[in-house]
């Protein structure tokens, strides 16, 4: 084995690190670090409002230095993080991940003001203290204090701050790490609803149980494909995939269980088994995060993955990703048909959009990664909107979730019928909404690159989800409301702006696309 | 001794975690499982570092160690929530959410 340590007298060498390039991560990260310490040492009153002036100067700071950044970055895009001596960095800041970060910004704008909203609830829709027993009568009295658990919004800076490094991972070392952190403040975040306690804990042990089954897989994946390249970076294993002497099994296990692990972050069936409980069970401003970013960021990684490390390769995992993409349309849209919770139902939906993803990610084309990053911009606007509307019909114990307590709605609020009748045409994808444009670009993308079959499986799985969406509109518009059914409430100030923000970015996406797609398809990935 | 037996002992241990996560009903014991599932690839990665004749393997096992940890601290929290609220930590009786 050679000497490589350092021998007396030698100097460690810092590897070479662009901040400029990577301020908004670190923005992201400091903020949320300031939040811990907020937390440590404010008084339990000046809480709320501080964090929420801190976490909203972070995520708008971060903004204007990738605004900064862009406005004259390098054409082609960098690599930082360099070690001395080494041809590429750990973290890559080309187009795509330029794209993703403003994308997750602004949905993590939107997702913190619905996090942050006290209108709907008192004292917002997190419980006031999360290690209360449930059941007792400390948790009911909760219920009706004011006063939230205000480790929700470090905590979402972190996830954000994670989602942000794992689309700009260059080696898998460092997806592991950012899929960690990530993961792990969502799996406490689930479990902090301030009503119905026990579905919330129940969502965060499966999401826990589950989420840390497949990043194991993910890492085992990892430990296989270092053995087979001997490094972790996508570049080189790319390179090793074109000539290695190493047995390929290590190859295509390593492949196959880095991509289940990416699968299952972006809930594409058949592992899609926890998506419709966590998004049940959890606080719905906190579903409306982990459905719009954390799939962002579970796409961009795997765009990421599937084009710079694998694309040598990609006979080997065109066909169980096609089969995989099919799978996952049918159990979203077939299963979505059967729900009576509408928060289920929108999971469904999720997992049906995921395998549409699946379409346009394995299209290694250009058109197919710039359709695939509009079609997760349109659709995390739209799905943070739609369980912005979500939280606002309530009735005595909190969201009425139930499809049958949303009958007649447009007759008590036409506006909030119209906006949601508006935004589940977009998931379906019908035309001058986002959806139809992303829909449109990634079919398009996949016919161009050969895959006929594909897309006329997907554009069938399309027809059948637009079913449950429209039963959705005719059950508000033309049933009778229930006598005792639930209210709408008037959202506050926060709330309001968020579901504007997702519906304006819907309608005017779907509408002057052109912007978006031409920044999307500005460049691909640093080799 | 070759380092390919490493390398099937990591697999098997990897193995025993997968169907241990699959097949026990407490959710601590599933979450020891995934535990076992971790440590089996730091000693893939340990021995992958061995056969490459470099230290980057054993620097990454580090790094998932301190993952494992992390993990631990958030999945242990949450377990314990749910296991006062249940008085169970058996991962049937978690069964509100269905259909």
């Amino acid at each position: 084995m050679p000497q490589q340590f350092l021998a007396q007298g030698e100097q460690l060498q810092v590897p070479a690190i662009d901040f400029a390039a990577v301020l908004p991560i670190l923005i992201v990260f400091g903020a949320a670090s300031i939040g811990v310490l907020l937390e440590a040492f404010l008084p339990k009153h000046q809480r709320w409002s501080s964090q929420i002036a801190l976490s909203l100067t972070g995520i708008v700071g971060a903004g204007i230095a990738l605004a900064a950044y862009i406005s004259d970055a390098p054409e082609g895009g960098i690599t930082t993080f360099m070690a001395q001596g080494a041809t590429t960095g750990a973290i890559a800041v080309d187009t795509p991940a330029l794209f993703l970060w403003g994308t997750l910004l602004a949905l993590g704008l939107a997702s913190l003001l619905m996090i942050g909203d006290r209108s709907l609830e008192p004292g917002g829709a997190f419980i006031s203290q999360a290690g209360l027993q449930s059941g007792g009568l400390q948790t009911r009295e909760q219920a009706n204090v004011t006063g939230m658990q205000t480790e929700i919004f470090p905590l979402t800076l972190f996830a954000l701050g994670g989602m942000m490094t794992f689309v700009a991972a260059n080696d898998l070392l460092t997806m592991f790490i950012a899929l960690e952190v990530l993961s792990l403040p969502l799996y406490l975040m689930a479990g902090l609803a301030r009503r119905r306690r026990l579905l919330s804990q129940e969502a965060a042990v499966k999401y826990f149980l589950l989420g840390a089954f497949a990043s194991a897989f993910f890492l085992y994946g990892v430990a296989l494909l270092y053995g087979y390249a001997g490094s972790v970076k996508l570049a080189e294993i790319a390179a090793a995939t074109a000539g290695s002497s190493a047995s390929d099994t290590l190859l295509y296990a390593g492949i196959g269980l880095v991509v289940v692990g990416l699968l299952f972050k972006g809930s594409v069936g058949p592992f899609h088994t926890w998506t419709p409980d966590v998004y049940q069970g959890a606080p719905t401003p906190v579903t409306g995060f982990m459905a719009a970013c954390t799939k962002v960021a579970a796409f961009g990684g795997m765009l990421r993955v599937l084009t710079v490390a694998f694309e040598p390769a990609s006979w080997e995992w065109e066909v169980p990703l096609w089969l995989i993409a099919v799978i996952s349309m049918a159990i979203g849209a077939i299963f979505g048909l059967t729900q009576r919770d509408l928060k289920r139902m929108i999971a469904y939906s999720s997992i049906a959009h995921a395998g549409f993803l699946v379409v346009g990610a394995m299209t290694l084309t250009e058109d197919g990664l710039s359709s695939t990053l509009f079609y997760l911009l349109a659709y995390g606007f739209t799905t943070i909107a739609v369980f912005g509307v979500i939280s606002l019909v309530r009735d005595a114990n909190g969201e009425a979730t139930d499809l049958s307590s949303w009958a007649g709605l447009a007759k008590r609020s036409p506006l909030v019928a119209g906006v949601f009748t508006f935004l589940l045409l977009a998931l379906a994808g019908i035309p001058l909404t986002s959806g139809f444009i992303g829909k449109f670009a990634v079919f398009s993308a996949a016919l161009a690159d050969g895959n006929a079959a594909l897309v006329v499986i997907a554009l069938v799985a399309s027809a059948v989800a637009a079913f449950f969406y429209l039963r959705v509109v005719v059950l508000m518009y033309f049933s009778e409301p229930a006598a005792e059914g639930p209210a709408v409430t008037v959202p506050g100030a926060f709330t309001t702006a968020a579901i504007t923000l997702g519906t304006a970015a819907t309608l005017v996406l779907g509408i002057v696309p052109a912007f978006a797609l031409n920044w999307a398809s500005a460049g691909g990935f640093v080799p | 001794m070759t380092p390919t037996y490493y390398l099937l002992l990591s697999a098997l241990l990897f193995a025993i975690g997968a169907v241990g996560v699959l097949v026990r009903r407490n959710a601590i014991v599933v979450f020891m499982c995934i535990e076992l599932m971790l440590n089996s690839v730091n000693l893939s990665l340990v021995t992958f570092a061995r056969i490459n004749g470099e230290l980057d393997g054993q620097v990454m096992a580090f790094f998932v160690m301190v993952v494992a940890a992390a993990e631990v601290v958030v999945g242990l929290a949450i377990i314990m929530a749910i296991f006062r609220a249940r008085r169970s930590a058996s991962v049937d009786d978690t069964n509100l959410l269905k259909y």
